[in-house]
């Protein structure tokens, strides 16, 4: 990974005129770089991420779950299409294709444990192609996209020393 | 009866002791350290927290009863794993049994070396600046210190002439250090090999503390004792604090010829016996398994001083841009002020907190110590509180006229 995106993966609100201090090039450059980055499909999206479990209030709640899902492979596609159904839905935050006992890791999202079940009874595993489902709700978030959601204990160092 | 001493009160304390000179640094950091919500560019150590394989290593052996004395030497294992990171990265080769002694951080291997080799009157050239430890421990050995003169139009650097110009009858030693606490200055192939040569003119033993030479920014490291004529010559000290972020073990090593080796791991076992056995299990996994998280802090440390150097130059304080360390080294001059009232003034009014120049030598009083082992996020606040500061000074200064 180069440096730009190295850094914005880390912060994305590093601007390109401090990408620019950092790397020791021209800001112009920078903002062309990461605007080429953008337009080739390099960088998706910005993002934040948020502990949900934080936010207080009605309509907070989240519950998430991830599936393991059997597919029957379809010929010259693969897996792809059914792949493209299921990752459609709004309800699935993430899909990946593994290898071993099953074939696609779904991670769906939904307002309760209902309305999760509800999307995995009547939309995914009654899909063409959909052979067989598994649904593990998750319980407890500890790390996400490198990411460790336990706010980091600090001021172990001294303030000041030589 | 209590306060009766049994020694007249002037007696108590040894004279090398006594002549010391009283570090006046010490009230400031008192003020630093008793203030709160600071944001503190004074921190020589890194930022990082020692990469979680090596803290799951000292864990382990802790749950498994490592928990004894080593060989004074150190550990065999960790010997053979210095010698062999010295063989495969520097092409230098030193003797696990004979030329190795594991010490309890640099500075311990710094205070062996000046006893190992001074004689009381010996005198050893100490650059100025240079890190806070080297005169005191000289001093305290019975050595004589020699001031060695760097100069900010040469980016603080050691030269030959420079050299010339502070040797005198009776120097048997120098000290380097590099890349350098607190200018941040390092040294190239070339550089080394015209310094090596006055080195070797006068016979003097080369102390090289190399503690940050993971952290070369815009050319290779290159170890004292590689340079033809040094190795024989050279008390070689590294350690593990700074490249793998782990100060708080305090472990380091010194490589050096036999006879000095022999010396040094005399004095080791009477005072200090072995480093902690966890500390060196920890090390042994570092040198192993540690090499990625070395270049990812080197990343993160080169993205910061070029940064630093950047905005220190555009709010005005002028500073040459280091080549190793986490140190940059701005002058303050244009301020008028002393470097001891610009940190006081500039922590009282902006809760930036830095080290003055002044505690590196009375002459660097032009000059501040900026670390920038530190998160990004922490830097662009100083910065902006150092740049508010500056402005609101000169504000003042109109005013009054």
């Amino acid at each position: 990974m180069d440096d730009i995106l190295e850094i914005l993966a880390n912060d994305a609100r590093v601007t390109p005129e401090e990408i620019a201090k950092m790397t020791r090039k021209k800001a112009g450059d920078i903002k062309k770089a990461i605007k080429d980055y953008e337009n080739n499909g390099t960088i998706v999206k910005y993002k934040t991420i948020i502990d949900h479990e934080k936010i207080r209030g009605e309509n907070s709640s989240f519950v998430r779950a991830l599936i393991e899902v059997s597919i029957t492979p379809q010929k010259d596609v693969g897996f792809d299409n059914v792949a493209e159904r299921i990752y459609s839905f709004p309800e699935v935050t993430s899909c990946y294709l593994v290898s071993g006992a099953y074939d696609l890791l779904v991670m769906v999202e939904g307002r309760n444990i209902h309305t999760v079940s509800n999307f995995v009874a009547s939309k995914l595993s009654s899909m063409e192609g959909v052979r067989r489902t598994s649904t593990h709700f998750l319980l407890k978030k500890y790390k996400e996209d490198g990411q460790i959601l336990k706010k980091a204990s600090h001021g172990k160092r001294l303030a000041i020393s030589i | 009866m209590a306060n009766v001493l049994p020694f007249p009160s002037n007696m108590r304390i040894a004279k090398r002791v006594e002549q010391m000179a009283p570090s006046g640094i010490r009230a400031f950091f008192d003020l630093v350290l008793g203030m709160k919500d600071v944001i503190s560019l004074g921190v020589g150590e890194p930022d990082f927290a020692t990469p979680w394989h090596i803290r799951e290593k000292a864990i382990h052996s802790l749950e498994k009863g490592y928990t004894s004395y080593t060989s004074n030497k150190g550990m065999p294992e960790l010997r053979l794993e210095i010698s062999k990171f010295l063989a495969e990265r520097y092409k230098i080769s030193y003797d696990f049994n004979e030329e190795i002694l594991v010490t309890v951080g640099v500075s311990e291997g710094l205070d062996l070396a000046f006893r190992a080799i001074l004689d009381p009157g010996d005198k050893v050239m100490v650059p100025d600046p240079s890190y806070v430890s080297y005169g005191p421990v000289v001093e305290l050995t019975g050595g004589e210190v020699v001031r060695l003169k760097t100069d900010i139009k040469t980016g603080f650097k050691i030269t030959p002439q420079s050299i010339e110009d502070c040797y005198c009858q009776g120097v048997k030693a120098m000290i380097i250090n590099y890349p350098c606490n607190p200018t941040g200055t390092s040294y190239n192939k070339k550089e080394l090999r015209e310094i090596a040569k006055v080195i070797i003119k006068y016979d003097l033993i080369l102390i090289s503390d190399e503690v940050y030479d993971e952290l070369t920014y815009d050319f290779d490291h290159t170890p004292f004792a590689t340079l033809k004529g040094m190795k024989e010559r050279t008390i070689y000290l590294n350690g593990f604090s700074k490249a793998y972020a782990m100060t708080g073990f305090r472990l380091g090593w010194a490589a050096g010829p036999a006879d000095i080796i022999a010396g040094m791991t005399k004095i080791h076992q009477y005072t200090m016996l072995c480093a902690s056995i966890t500390a060196q299990i920890a090390s042994t996994e570092a040198l192993k398994n540690g090499f990625k998280d070395v270049a990812m802090m080197k990343r993160e440390y080169l993205r910061r001083r070029n940064y630093m150097v950047g905005a220190l130059n555009d709010i005005g304080l002028p500073c040459h841009m280091p080549q190793g360390a986490f140190y940059v080294f701005p002058s303050i001059k244009s301020t008028g002020m002393k470097s001891m009232d610009f940190a006081k003034d500039l922590l009282n009014k902006k809760k930036v907190a830095l080290v003055p120049g002044s505690a590196f030598g009375q002459e660097l009083d032009d000059f501040i110590r900026i670390s920038y082992a530190s998160s990004y996020d922490n830097l662009k606040e100083a910065v902006a509180r150092i740049d508010e500061y500056l402005k609101e000074s000169k504000h003042g200064k109109k005013t009054r006229r």
